[in-house]
């Protein structure tokens, strides 16, 4: 609980320094509304002195009434300006902030290391982008206008009631605890039950999402009788734990609201004593009313707001951890910007895990001159990726180093050496936008006539010509109007536009119908030649074209060397190669 | 919502009893301003303290009086919603349960799963509130009114004017804010496609090294957010100070009414404060009230969208009766495999355009191995789910063991079919909660058996508690490999007369993918089995390989005959084996 407080402190601070910025708006937005719940006390007490001015039949102070009315006029016109400006400097501040908050927050996405989004799932980082910073958002502004001017209602109430009559508001005192000892009592009863509903809706949550995404499954094997029984069972219990959760904490408002009816009838008690013995007026009784009326509304506002407060805070802490989280490494100062490259690649004494207590790639060594192509196999999982993820420098080595063209990759500008590859992954990537943006998206300045030409030298543009906008359709955001197959066209296109010195491909295993699949290899086979090439391979041909194949099994390289060697040597490959004989 | 409101039939009692108690405690709180008034007229000008303390017990009185009606209308109130949440919860479930393939194709399991959860999460809360507040806010505003009246008319008609003006701001502004609210919503849905579409993308953005652009059309996407954010802002920041000045607007109409009232006798003074104390009652209530419209709203659209559901009804119609006869069924539960015979079948999707298979027949002998294979979309997982009737042929007649599917009961023919789909999945709890889903019944030694055929064994025998071994939810603490392999054995507990495996070894190796293959068909009571593949190696031993092209069937036959006479098959087996080398393979 200490470390709890400790940790949202320091959340707090975090967020007083995106507030900054915007100093004059909060100062601004805090005068206002010190001004608003002044005067919206203040008028409260005119109104009493009016109705003091109104004693009985002929004997009306008018013009007393009358002045008292216009200086009421021009205060809430004023409170009401204040209000607004209020308002609308706590809106600036919030949305301000959290742009700021979500600027940041992608900023550092674009520089964090791999290992952090391939290490979480995309769905928690997103929430963290999106749903906590609304969250946090909301929290805010309500802090800000209901805090502020809850704590502020509450102390200036108080000023006001001892400045008329210190009796009454000792009565109004001493009655408000009862409020708060209510309202939290009951807050603590209702926590349990929320937490044994939210508990039960959580198991029924996780339960309908397994039996309606896996329905398919259900009905397949029949298991809908069951499947009913089981929810049913969760969905009583949820039925009563609801039950009590939500009638449990209804009740707080009806006691309060009694409670303030208590206020309501101590002050009116003793005010109308006191006007008995002529120690307080009809008047200021009305004004003493007025602000019973109001008096308890912020303390059961500030309970809600604290909640959410907190809320906000949790939820800022998890966006801090991911703004906070170490970005990869700088390149250094004297790096190397790689240029013409011509595409020797070579690795020595490679050592790389993913997680400190599992060696993966040990000890490699791997000489590949300009224009060779290297084909990497092995079974499905033995991660042949991380090889890929090695070279275009999506994670660093942990020992050895990798050289291009000579140049350790550690000292090389990280731009110019990712530029110097051409990717085409098997998960076949587009952005939300044009066919034509997405082929141009390594060198978004291409002409018309370059990307057309990329397209058809990738066996793409025949496809493109016949969709109904051409180069201009739209790709949906999940590419759902275009093929797997012709997505890929698509990823090749986009590499063919830059084509750069050497080729990173990994060949898909996915279901790709048989014509489209021979373009695809026509349309790799054209980007290789000349090109130093690494393969992820799942094709006969391509792996005995291959200058060397590289034979992965769980993560280590075990044997090495061209497609006849290879079998001769009759190890692991030739096991591989042979395995479908085995019926 | 109307026909939701069936639900609400054993909570009739609820539903009026709650509003009831809330209007009674309502009334109650409008009698506070009155006893006040009584007061300060009776008490402070005739200076009699008794009478002061005997209202001011009445005060004390109607405040727990208020507060005993108010506790029971929130516990009808929260009763009937509660109530009402669980018997829809239970009924959309079972609805959804009814629903086929082809309505679980085109709602999709993850709109149904928000039905499910919080859209009926969000209905209970509207329900709950409506029956607290709906009559209670309108009953105080127009309360205050009548009470106004009683004490004087000419000042009530300064609430006649101001509550009909406060209700047009009130919800004039939130007229305006709420479709504003929606463009923010969009705006906000924008930024998380960037943002999600950013982290799929992460690898082919950093290749490009287009991580500046990104950033710069994010900002851009995230700067007018934040702009359509502002501009609601401002409009609904209106609301408290407008609201503000109207009322008090109001009072200094009453205060002026009240001054001339009292001068000439017509009123008291303590009649002019409780005048007063009724305006500022107003205000409190619309505001709830304008709060409450908004809840209201959410829930009826969500209502809505659950209603939506539960009028999709199943496309399947389910023979009532079996039309076996017992002797048929005795003949089926001893047979081990059953024949499958396709009669010019043809299948048009719903809202698909064109069929997806096309006049497709053929006949599958009891314990025969078919092969299907054929480009992507060519229709092969659309063959195999025609067979436990996940989809019903448009055309044509599918039948199995003699019978046409249609004859049997779902449940009957499903007992008879095994089936391994595409999507490996399996459910929370343990290998053998897992497996049990095939039959319940089965004993351990059965188990063993299928997962043993499944070449499942020696890993389930590694894992700790063997059996017992928990499996996370959708086996994601198993690899695609070992969890394709423990829904295969699933599928083989049933001991299925017809057995589908709907491209379910695409992640096993190819010696694994053998020796499952020959496992299967050693079985003692081996069933049909139907293997669908895009690996030409897996099918290519079949009884009989069925070659679909786009929804047509391009050949049948063994795989020598089709290498012969079939080109899409040769097409298909010469891309992933050489041409030239008969011997040719393709390493995983």
């Amino acid at each position: 609980m200490k470390t709890d407080v400790r940790q949202s402190g320091q959340t707090l601070i975090k967020v007083l320094r995106y507030l900054r910025r915007y100093w004059f708006f909060l100062i601004l937005s805090l005068i206002f509304a010190g001004v608003t719940v002044v005067l919206t006390l203040y008028v409260p007490v005119l109104t009493g002195q009016a109705v003091d001015l109104i004693v009985e039949a002929g004997q009306v102070d008018f013009e007393g009434v009358f002045a008292i009315g216009k200086r009421i006029a021009v205060l809430v016109a004023v409170t009401a300006l204040a209000q607004w400006v209020m308002n609308v400097c706590n809106n600036k501040i919030t949305y301000d902030v959290i742009r700021d908050i979500r600027e940041e927050a992608f900023g550092r996405l674009q520089i964090l290391p791999l290992k952090y989004m391939d290490s979480r799932n995309s769905g928690e980082i997103v929430s963290r982008v999106i749903a906590d910073v609304d969250q946090f958002a909301d929290g805010l502004l309500m802090g800000f206008t209901q805090l502020f001017t809850g704590v502020l209602t509450i102390l200036g109430t108080l000023g006001f009631m001892f400045s008329i009559n210190v009796w009454i508001a000792l009565v109004v005192v001493l009655i408000t605890p009862v409020s708060l000892v209510v309202a939290s009592f009951i807050a603590n009863r209702t926590y349990s039950m929320f937490h044994l509903q939210s508990e039960t809706r959580g198991e029924q949550t996780a339960l309908i999402d397994e039996m309606i995404g896996g329905q398919k499954v259900v009905q397949a094997f029949g298991y809908e009788d069951k499947a009913m029984e089981r929810f049913d069972e969760i969905n009583g219990r949820l039925e009563k734990y609801s039950l009590r959760a939500i009638f449990f904490s209804s009740i707080t408002n009806p006691s309060t609201r009694f409670v303030n009816s208590l206020v309501y009838t101590g002050v009116g008690l003793t005010g109308a004593l006191a006007a008995v013995s002529g120690r307080l007026t009809v008047g200021q009784l009305s004004c003493f009313l007025s602000y019973a009326n109001q008096y308890t509304k912020p303390f059961n506002e500030i309970s809600g707001v604290v909640t959410e407060l907190q809320n906000a805070l949790a939820c800022a802490s998890r966006i801090f951890e991911l703004i906070e989280e170490e970005p990869q490494a700088e390149d250094d100062p004297d790096a190397v910007v790689l240029a013409d490259v011509k595409g020797t690649v070579e690795l020595s004494h490679v050592d790389f895990r993913y997680r400190p207590d599992v060696p993966l790639i040990q000890d490699l060594n791997l000489c590949v001159r300009p224009g060779k192509r290297v084909a990497i196999v092995g079974p499905t999982g033995c991660g042949k990726t991380t090889i890929i993820n090695l070279l275009m420098r999506f994670y660093d080595v942990d020992d050895g180093k990798i050289c291009v063209d000579g140049v350790p990759v550690r000292h090389a500008v990280r731009d110019s050496l990712r530029r110097s590859y051409g990717m085409v992954l098997q998960d076949t990537w587009l952005k939300a936008g044009t066919i034509r943006e997405n082929i141009a998206y390594g060198r978004p300045e291409a002409s018309m006539e370059e990307v057309t030409e990329a397209a058809k030298r990738a066996y793409a543009h025949s496809f493109i010509v016949r969709l109904p906008k051409g180069y201009d359709t739209v790709i949906a955001e999940d590419g759902g109007n275009i093929s797997q197959g012709q997505k890929q066209l698509l990823c090749i296109a986009r590499v063919m536009l830059c084509l750069p010195p050497m080729l990173i491909l990994d060949e898909a295993t996915s279901s790709i119908d048989t014509r489209t699949e021979l373009k695809i290899q026509r349309a790799f086979a054209k980007m290789m030649e000349g090109r130093t090439s690494f393969i992820v391979a799942h094709r006969l041909s391509t792996i005995r074209e291959a200058d060397v194949i590289l034979v992965m099994k769980d993560g280590k390289i075990i044997e090495q060397g061209r497609h006849e060697e290879l079998l001769q040597k009759n190890g692991f490959y030739a096991k591989l190669y042979n395995s479908q004989f085995a019926v | 919502m109307k026909s939701l409101l069936q639900y609400m039939n054993d909570y009739k009692k609820e539903s009026v009893l709650g509003p009831l108690f809330k209007l009674l405690e309502a009334s109650f709180e409008l009698l506070v301003p009155l006893v006040m008034s009584a007061i300060i007229d009776t008490g402070i000008a005739g200076k009699d303290t008794g009478y002061i303390l005997r209202m001011s017990g009445v005060l004390v009185a109607l405040g727990f009086v208020g507060l005993a009606c108010s506790i029971t209308a929130q516990y009808f109130a929260a009763r009937a919603a509660v109530g009402f949440a669980t018997k829809l919860r239970h009924a959309l479930f079972g609805h959804i349960q009814s629903l086929s393939y082809t309505e679980m194709d085109t709602l999709g399991a993850s709109t149904l799963i928000t039905r499910m959860t919080s859209d009926i999460n969000q209905v209970q809360n509207g329900l709950n509130l409506t029956l607290r507040l709906l009559l209670r806010s309108p009953f105080v505003v127009f309360g205050a009114m009548v009470m106004a009246f009683t004490i004087d008319v000419k000042a009530a008609l300064v609430f006649a004017v101001v509550i009909p003006v406060l209700c047009l701001v009130v919800f004039g502004i939130m007229l305006i804010s709420m479709p504003l609210y929606k463009k923010v919503q969009k705006g906000l849905d924008r930024v998380l496609g960037t943002t999600r579409e950013n982290l799929t993308g992460v690898r082919v953005i950093r290749a490009f090294t287009r991580e500046a652009d990104e950033k710069d059309r994010f900002d851009k996407e995230n700067q007018a957010l934040t702009h359509m954010q502002m501009t609601v802002g401002r409009i609904s920041a209106l609301m408290n100070p407008v609201t503000y000045v109207i009322i008090n607007i109001g009072l200094l109409a009453v205060l002026r009414r009240g001054s001339i009232a009292v001068n000439a006798g017509d009123l008291t003074q303590g009649q002019v404060v409780a005048l007063v104390n009724y305006m500022s009652q107003i205000l409190t209530e619309l505001i709830k009230m304008a709060n409450l419209i908004i809840t209201i709203t959410k829930a009826l659209a969500c209502a809505g969208r659950i209603e939506s559901v539960m009028k999709e009804e199943s496309s399947l119609k389910e023979s009532v009766q079996s039309a076996l006869t017992e002797p048929e069924q005795k003949e089926i539960k001893e047979t081990p495999g059953a024949g499958v015979c396709f009669d010019h079948v043809c299948l048009t999707y719903k809202s698909a355009g064109a069929e997806s298979l096309t006049d497709v027949s053929f006949r599958a002998a009891p314990g025969e191995t078919i092969g299907v294979i054929g480009g992507t979309g060519s229709g092969k997982s659309t063959l195999v789910n025609l067979i436990p009737r996940f989809y019903d042929a448009t055309g044509g007649r599918v039948t199995v063991a003699g019978k046409d599917v249609r004859e049997y009961s779902l449940k009957e023919l499903r007992r008879m079919v095994g089936v391994v789909p595409q999507k490996a999945q399996l459910f929370l709890g343990t290998i053998r909660s897992n497996l049990l889903w095939g039959d319940e019944d089965a004993t351990d030694e059965e188990l063993w058996q299928a997962l043993t055929v499944a070449q499942a064994r020696e890993f389930v025998e590694k894992k700790e508690g063997r059996l017992e071994g928990a499996v996370a939810q959708g086996g994601r603490n198993f690899s695609g490999g070992q969890r394709q392999r423990l829904t295969i054995a699933r599928a083989l507990v049933r001991k299925p007369r017809v057995l589908i495996l709907d491209d379910s070894a695409s992640a096993l190796d190819f010696a694994t993918d053998a020796a499952l293959r020959k496992a299967i068909r050693e079985m003692p009571d081996a069933p049909t089995v139907f293997i669908v593949s895009q690996r030409a190696s897996s099918i290519r031993h079949a009884d009989q390989i069925i070659v679909l092209d786009d929804g047509h069937v391009a050949g049948i036959g063994c795989h020598e005959e089709l290498l012969e006479n079939c080109p899409v098959y040769r097409e298909i087996y010469e891309s992933q084996f050489e041409k030239a080398e008969e011997k040719g393979g393709e390493p995983a």
